[in-house]
């Protein structure tokens, strides 16, 4: 048994330890906001924030996460306020196919939280998901635009 | 936002979230008309495209599918252009399959490749809007007593001119639907187009925000099981036997179970359940007559086919080898391009529930048709009993078009748990060891010069697979492959942009036992590669610029030279460029748009290539969405580039080598180069968007990479060089 806080609700699981953190925020906290892109984090469509950091949560294990808060795409937001990157995105229509945005999102909320004013370098440094629709263009004119909001 | 609604128990049946709902109800004859059809909540259709909401909303059907390419939006688009409607009230929905069937497809093709969605669908699109104003028009004015031809629509708004009367298309929908449609009915002149060719917000842009937006792999159904599978990695191999025992006491496990006669599945309460207890199972494959296999071998047999006797002539004129033969100077060059996997961010799914008298998938599918036909075949059911739900996709590119595999293989499980949903999501990497890959293909290439260093003969020899003969064989012409030809047809939507006074193009058809794939793109990408590389070459050989060499080559082809001087002259190509950063051109014309670039980049050490930008320009003929446009543009440069640097799927021992994006990488952010787009519709055509740039990304990076370092590389990806793009 494990208890998690997702999004700020505590949630006891029933799983082993050793069970990487994606999937028990998908199929046993039931929010598949988080996706499924490559398991070895490679990709980071899985990336959620443990105490505020961005990790890829296919090879963090639940064990990892017990005792911190977890927060997911779902609690990025304030109520029905979208988190500035979220309307950054939704300003500059970055998503294409959306599938690996939520962890776009989610690397991007983590870095502009400890770089509030990040450069370009930045930007190429700390944002390493893969997008194969090929939004990086619309991704880097939206982070700029969330971080002067 | 729409998607599909699973009927399976009525209005009482929620799935997850609010993103799965909405859904077409086939409703002939139901309460408030005779011979109205109505939506699933009770609103009248007007035409088969246009639903209309007491309250105003606009529901217009969108048979192709999203998959980030914004078509669902584009056609939206030009529906509302001649229905006349408020865009800020409309709202989309799928038809399904099952119900394209039983009215004689009245939505037309549910294909979502080849860069189709808009340009072949355009005109009853537009008719579907059209129609459907003229009726409710027609209705407001018999309600009013007044001629149809006093009355006009603007905005969901319909007015009597002379009386300044006015209503709403909420208002008089009911009477519009039961009116007998125009026999005919005019489109708008495009001058006159006032949301076609304007850059209005995607519809469905909220939902991939906030984790709402419910995709294939997030399907939850009240009941379903998970199921992950193996497929014997060995292309044609077979399944010898398993020990279901091993894993059967394993955690939420409930079935082990054989999935056709080459793949076995584990069924759990949760996926991971039945990841886990699928990689302790003990499977033992017959790899079957292939397990010897290896790129080395297949390359041997496709350079054998560049010195075959027998090749399919696709074009022709005059006699380029005898011209070849006795010209001043004589070029050759033998190019290669490899097997890539599409590996849309999400993995191949499918979730299934079969009864003996139904059979219904759920499935993030390019072509609900197709999903549907294979959910009959694996089903045994006939095509009353069976129904397919479209759900997002997270990534296509070709994957999900004319392949459902993973549909056969949901269904096949599904028959074995009759009553229960079964959701099949694929690893990563049973997704890249069971792609549906870009083709692999040599070329040899051969252009003789005259003492003027004018091109006199050009004969470009393919070797290579032919997609048509493994998919689509009955589409073969006398055994030819007309596909294999893109971008080098003497005419069509991929026509070759030079006059060449001794061309010849064959194709030596060599297949391989890898199932070749549409690849976005398809076979523009190597054919670019090979065309628009070697005309450097020869440009080169001539001591010649490479567009004025071009240029001399293109006075009949003035679509082609437009882009291409259009991107030449936004670069600059002529005039100095930054220390240290060097050009390259390439143009094509694919799925009838005509595309160019001009690449600008910088290598450090010999090997690490910085692309600082792109200047892409496209004529697609008509432009719907110019700021959607721009996203497939700067979109179809990241999957060219990762393809030309980075991706490669090798075989050994019959199958891929290569499972997961640590060993098939993809560009990151870091090595985007700045893409600037010049889109300029000549108007009277409609060309794709969605898949003719990728192909000139990879020649124009490659001969600005000559420029720079003198080097020209023939084989790919160029990692194999040891070169980066940093």
């Amino acid at each position: 048994m494990a208890r998690l806080t997702i999004n700020g609700r505590s949630i006891d699981l029933d799983v082993s330890p050793s069970m990487p953190l994606l999937w028990a925020i998908r199929e046993e906290a039931g929010l598949t906001g988080t996706k499924y892109g490559c398991g070895i984090a490679q990709c980071g469509s899985c990336t959620v924030h443990l105490d505020g950091a961005a990790v890829r949560s296919c090879v963090v294990p639940v064990s990892a996460a017990v005792g911190k808060q977890v927060t997911t795409i779902e609690g990025l937001a304030s109520g029905s306020t979208l988190h500035r990157v979220q309307q950054a995105w939704l300003d500059h229509e970055v998503p294409q196919c959306g599938y690996c945005q939520a962890g776009m999102i989610m690397a991007v909320a983590a870095l502009l939280k400890d770089t509030p004013r990040p450069t370009d370098a930045d930007i190429d440094a700390k944002i390493t998901n893969i997008c194969r629709c090929g939004t990086f263009q619309q991704v880097r004119e939206a982070i700029h635009a969330a971080a002067r909001a | 936002m729409l998607t599909n609604t699973p009927k399976l128990s009525r209005r009482s049946f929620v799935i997850g979230t609010a993103a799965v709902g909405g859904g077409l109800a086939l409703g002939l004859n139901l309460p408030l008309g005779a011979s109205v059809v109505r939506a699933q909540d009770g609103s009248p259709e007007i035409t088969a495209w246009v639903v209309i909401r007491p309250d105003d909303t606009v529901v217009i059907r969108i048979a192709r599918s999203e998959m980030g390419q914004g078509t669902l939006t584009g056609l939206a688009q030009m529906v509302a252009e001649e229905l006349e409607c408020d865009w800020t009230k409309v709202t989309t929905e799928y038809p399904t399959p099952g119900q394209s069937v039983k009215r004689k497809r009245v939505w037309g093709d549910f294909s979502t490749g080849g860069s189709r969605g808009i340009r072949m669908s355009h005109e009853y699109v537009r008719q579907g809007g059209a129609t459907a104003r003229t009726m409710l028009v027609q209705a407001a004015a018999d309600a009013w007593n007044v001629p149809a031809a006093e009355c006009s629509a603007a905005g969901s708004v319909i007015t009597h001119r002379p009386t300044g009367r006015t209503t709403t298309y909420g208002k008089v929908a009911e009477a519009a639907a039961r009116l007998t449609p125009p026999a005919s009915v005019a489109l708008k002149d495009p001058k006159d187009w006032k949301l076609i060719g304007k850059p209005v917000k995607r519809l469905d842009t909220l939902a991939k925000l906030t984790g709402a937006q419910v995709y294939g792999a997030d399907l939850k159904l009240p009941g379903m099981l998970n199921a992950a599978i193996k497929d014997c990695p060995v292309f044609g191999g077979k399944v010898k036997s398993f020990e279901a025992a091993k894993v059967k006491g394993m955690r939420g496990v409930r079935h082990v179970v054989p999935v056709g006669d080459s793949a076995v599945a584990v069924v759990a309460d949760t996926w991971w359940q039945a990841k886990t207890a699928l990689d302790a199972l003990p499977i033992v494959w017959d790899e079957g007559p292939h397990a010897q296999v290896s790129s080395t071998t297949i390359a041997e047999t496709l350079k054998a086919g560049l010195d075959a006797d027998q090749a399919f002539v696709n074009n022709r004129n005059g006699d380029a080898r005898a011209a070849i033969a006795g010209a001043a100077k004589r070029i050759e060059a033998v190019y290669a391009y490899p097997f890539q996997n599409h590996a849309p961010m999400e993995p191949m799914n499918a979730t299934a529930r079969y009864t003996p008298e139904r059979c219904e998938v759920w499935v993030p599918t390019q072509n609900g048709e197709a999903a549907f036909a294979a959910t009959t075949a694996a089903s045994g059911l006939p095509a009353d009993r069976c129904e397919v739900y479209k759900i997002n996709l997270g990534g296509g590119f070709g994957r999900r078009g004319a392949f459902h595999d993973y549909v056969t293989q949901a269904v096949l499980i599904a028959k074995q748990i009759p009553g229960t949903p079964v959701k099949l999501l694929w690893s990563r990497e049973e997704d890249m060891l069971h792609g549906r890959y870009h083709p692999v293909m040599q070329a040899r290439l051969t252009g003789g010069l005259d003492a003027g260093g004018k091109l006199t003969g050009l004969h470009i020899r393919l070797s290579g697979q032919s997609i048509l003969t493994a998919v689509f064989p009955q589409m073969l012409k006398d055994g030819m492959d007309f596909l294999a030809f893109q971008g080098l047809h003497a005419k069509g939507d991929f026509a070759i942009g030079y006059s060449v006074p001794n061309l010849l193009v064959d194709h030596a058809m060599r297949n391989t036992h890898v199932p070749p794939g549409f690849w976005r793109g398809v076979n523009i990408n190597q054919n670019a590669i090979f065309l628009e590389c070697f005309m450097d070459e020869l440009a080169h050989a001539a001591g010649q610029d490479a567009l004025a060499f071009r240029r001399a080559l293109m006075a009949n082809h003035p679509k082609h030279l437009a882009v291409l001087n259009a991107v030449a002259d936004r670069a600059g190509w002529g005039k100095p460029a930054s220390p240290g950063v060097f050009r390259g051109l390439a143009q094509m014309m694919a799925f009838g748009s005509y595309v160019a670039a001009c690449a600008e980049v910088s290598v450090s050490g010999g090997d690490k290539v910085k692309v600082q930008r792109i200047v892409c320009a496209t004529d697609p003929g008509h432009v719907v969405n110019p700021a959607q446009v721009e996203r497939q543009i700067a979109g179809s440069f990241v999957y060219g580039l990762s393809a030309l640097f980075m991706e490669e799927c090798t075989v050994k021992g019959g199958r891929m080598e290569q499972e997961n994006f640590n060993t098939y990488d993809s560009m990151r952010i870091a090595q985007m180069p700045k893409v600037e787009s010049i889109i300029m519709p000549s108007g009277g055509f409609w060309g794709g968007v969605g898949e003719p740039t990728i192909c000139v990304a990879a020649p124009a990076v490659l001969n600005a990479f000559f420029s720079a370092t003198g080097r020209r590389i023939r084989t790919f990806p160029l990692k194999n060089h040891g070169i980066t793009l940093v």
